[in-house]
């Protein structure tokens, strides 16, 4: 029993980071936009976390820094994008380029810097509930804040007039336009809203995760959440789900290794790509309802011209 | 004195002399990761900037190249800019080295933990197993649970070896002892390397050691109370307590060597494997954590693998089903241990096939 919740702590962990990055890009994604730059935002916030709390030793400061990290980012790739009309997958990967760049530079100075990390907040009165106390109201305040935002980002998407408009922003750019709405203004929001959740979510790996820096420390995690949004087919839910999935499976195949069950480490190392996949893909194999949640525009330039 | 004042003013002049004719040596770095890496192209990056300092010498590296196809192409462009010796510091890097080699006879190539070698490859590497092997000793007087947890990256012999070097120590001074082991995949990734050893430590591991780069499991076992070893490079930074010492590479007097044998002419293509002896792998010093007789023990090891009197692989030796492999009084050549592919008795794990 132990073991299992000492998992499920380490699984939370691991699930975290994808779950904002993922949940930033979809929203990006939903307004027509496709950011490929994840993993370079990620690692921005991470570095720039941690230069913040290195500096001023408060996590919070730290936190809104990452977030203003990674949308800074966000916006080189709105402008270029919206208003030079550059291509969005060369643009997208050239900015995860600049952002591991960039990163490395800033971050010479930190190499080998330690720190604490943050600390974690017990909910008075639940967090002594035996068993799931220590689960769910124990963590660290980005652990909340993820869950937090997985029901702000449903509720905008389903239950706002905003969420409809971003919505329809991504299925036909050309009608919002018609309508009479901005699609330059909205796409603009909502790829810096994607570079903050993904800046958040790199500082939750060099301020919780494992609070240090090193180069590239992201290591390919900004390339899973990018997936896990495609293959949850755009839907808040299945990103929570496929998230924890990941996350669960990586944990889960350390402690068969550990137990010594008998499977090639390179095998367990696949699981967690292919359980997420497979799963995903499993419950959203209906063709017309991926049709009608996939953004129609979706990566395809806006003339206003037009 | 006189004598060698004249002779080291001649030697001074014949270098401005060469100085002046053909320019000063070009050297040439290939990494594999990072410089920023805190581990292993920190430590070949450390190196560099030592021989900058030791000799007349202009260098240059390329950090983060992928070992394939890539590598190639960045090994050639450092070979076409002129550099007369260039460090390749990865085993990926072997057939792409031997094939610019061929095509620049005049340049000198060294060539990182690889077997391949020719007129003007050299390959260099160190036995980062005897470290392992006082690792093994601490942590086999270390733990309560009788249980280590060793992060590995791939089932490579190189990663075996340590593992077995660890193991052979541990269970000499603890025959109790077992080794789990968890392989990560990956030769870098500070989130999963931190998670693999918080699943070692959930399973009863109280000293965990990795053969991974970062120092994020160092990091879990300082925040958990366990006891963990640096990688590659000190690092207590990260983990003050739990960090009882740290295998340190350290290329500095293997790269003025060949250097400066490439200086004066005398360089040839050899095959380098230097351990604790030759100060290729060395130890950071203990924690406080460490008691006076571990230490005493630990730096016994140590000696008796710089006389010569103490082999970590020599007989006897078990494998993982209890039979003996290697009878007492026999060494496990070198031949062997560069091709290692089983365990030893007391590893929990099984090598993929």
């Amino acid at each position: 029993m132990d073991i299992l919740i000492a998992a499920i702590l380490t699984i939370i962990t691991a699930a975290t980071p994808l779950l904002f990055a993922a949940l930033g890009e979809l929203v990006t994604e939903k307004s027509g936009v496709l950011n490929l730059g994840v993993e370079g935002m990620m690692i921005m916030g991470a570095i720039i976390g941690f230069v913040a709390v290195h500096h001023t030793g408060s996590a919070s400061v730290a936190i809104i820094a990452s977030m203003v990290a990674g949308a800074f980012m966000a916006s080189i790739f709105a402008i270029l994008v919206l208003k030079f009309h550059a291509r969005q997958v060369p643009t997208g990967l050239a900015l995860t380029i600049f952002g591991l760049g960039l990163s490395a530079l800033i971050g010479q100075s930190m190499i080998g810097v330690a720190y604490t990390g943050i600390p974690k907040i017990a909910i008075p009165g639940l967090a002594s509930i035996p068993v799931i106390g220590n689960i769910l109201f124990n963590q660290d305040g980005l652990v909340y804040l993820s869950i937090l935002m997985v029901i702000v980002v449903y509720w905008f998407m389903n239950k706002t007039r905003a969420g409809l408009i971003l919505r329809a922003v991504g299925d036909s750019h050309d009608a919002a336009h018609a309508m009479g709405y901005s699609v330059v203004k909205i796409r603009f929001m909502a790829i810096l809203f994607g570079g903050a959740m993904a800046g958040v979510g790199g500082a939750y790996l060099s301020l919780a995760y494992s609070p240090l820096w090193v180069e590239g420390m992201t290591a390919g995690r900004g390339w899973i959440a990018l997936a896990l949004v495609v293959f949850a087919s755009w839907k808040v839910g299945r990103v929570l789900l496929g998230a924890y999935l990941f996350g669960g499976i990586t944990i889960l195949q350390l402690h068969a290794q550990a137990l010594g069950i008998g499977i090639p480490s390179q095998v367990m190392s696949m699981l967690p790509y292919l359980a997420t996949i497979l799963v995903l893909v499993f419950i959203s194999r209906d063709k017309t309802k991926i049709k009608l949640n996939s953004p129609a525009s979706l990566g395809k330039p806006f003339h206003e011209s037009r | 004195m006189i004598k060698k004042i004249i002779s080291s003013v001649a030697i001074a002049t014949c270098l401005t002399v060469a100085g002046i004719a053909s320019a000063e040596t070009k050297v040439g770095f290939v990494y594999v990761g990072p410089i920023g890496d805190h581990g292993w192209s920190y430590q070949h990056n450390q190196s560099r900037l030592a021989l900058e300092k030791a000799l007349d010498v202009k260098t240059s590296y390329v950090e983060s190249v992928p070992e394939g196809a890539d590598a190639e192409r960045v090994i050639r462009q450092l070979a076409a800019d002129g550099n007369d010796v260039i460090f390749t510091t990865s085993f990926g890097y072997m057939n792409p080295t031997n094939k610019v080699a061929k095509k620049f006879p005049k340049v000198k190539f060294e060539h990182a933990t690889g077997y391949k070698r020719g007129n003007n490859v050299s390959t260099y590497s160190a036995r980062f197993y005897e470290g392992r092997a006082v690792l093994g000793a601490i942590a086999g007087k270390m733990t309560k649970t009788n249980t280590i947890g060793y992060i590995a990256s791939f089932p490579i012999p190189e990663v075996i070896r340590g593992i077995n070097a660890m193991t052979l120590a541990a269970r000499k001074v603890n025959p109790d002892v077992k080794v789990k082991v968890v392989g990560v995949n990956t030769w870098f990734d500070p989130g999963k390397e931190g998670d693999a050893a918080k699943a070692l430590i959930d399973q009863g591991a109280d000293v965990i050691t990795q053969h991974t780069d970062s120092p994020a499991p160092l990091q879990v076992a300082e925040k958990r109370g366990v006891y963990g070893f640096g990688q590659a490079s000190n690092m207590k930074a990260f983990a003050p307590k739990a960090q009882l010492t740290a295998i340190v590479n350290n290329w500095d007097k293997y790269y003025i060597k060949q250097v400066k044998a490439a200086q004066d002419g005398s360089w040839a293509s050899t095959d380098t494997w230097d351990g604790i002896k030759a100060g290729m792998v060395t130890m950071a010093p203990y924690a406080d954590a460490v008691p006076q007789d571990v230490r005493d023990y630990a730096d016994s090891v140590k000696a008796s693998i710089v006389d010569g009197s103490f082999h970590p692989f020599q007989g006897p030796i078990k494998n993982q089903k209890g039979e003996v492999v290697v009878k007492e009084g026999e060494t496990i050549p070198d031949g062997d241990l560069a091709k290692m592919g089983w365990y030893v008795e007391g590893v929990d794990g099984t090598i993929p096939k």
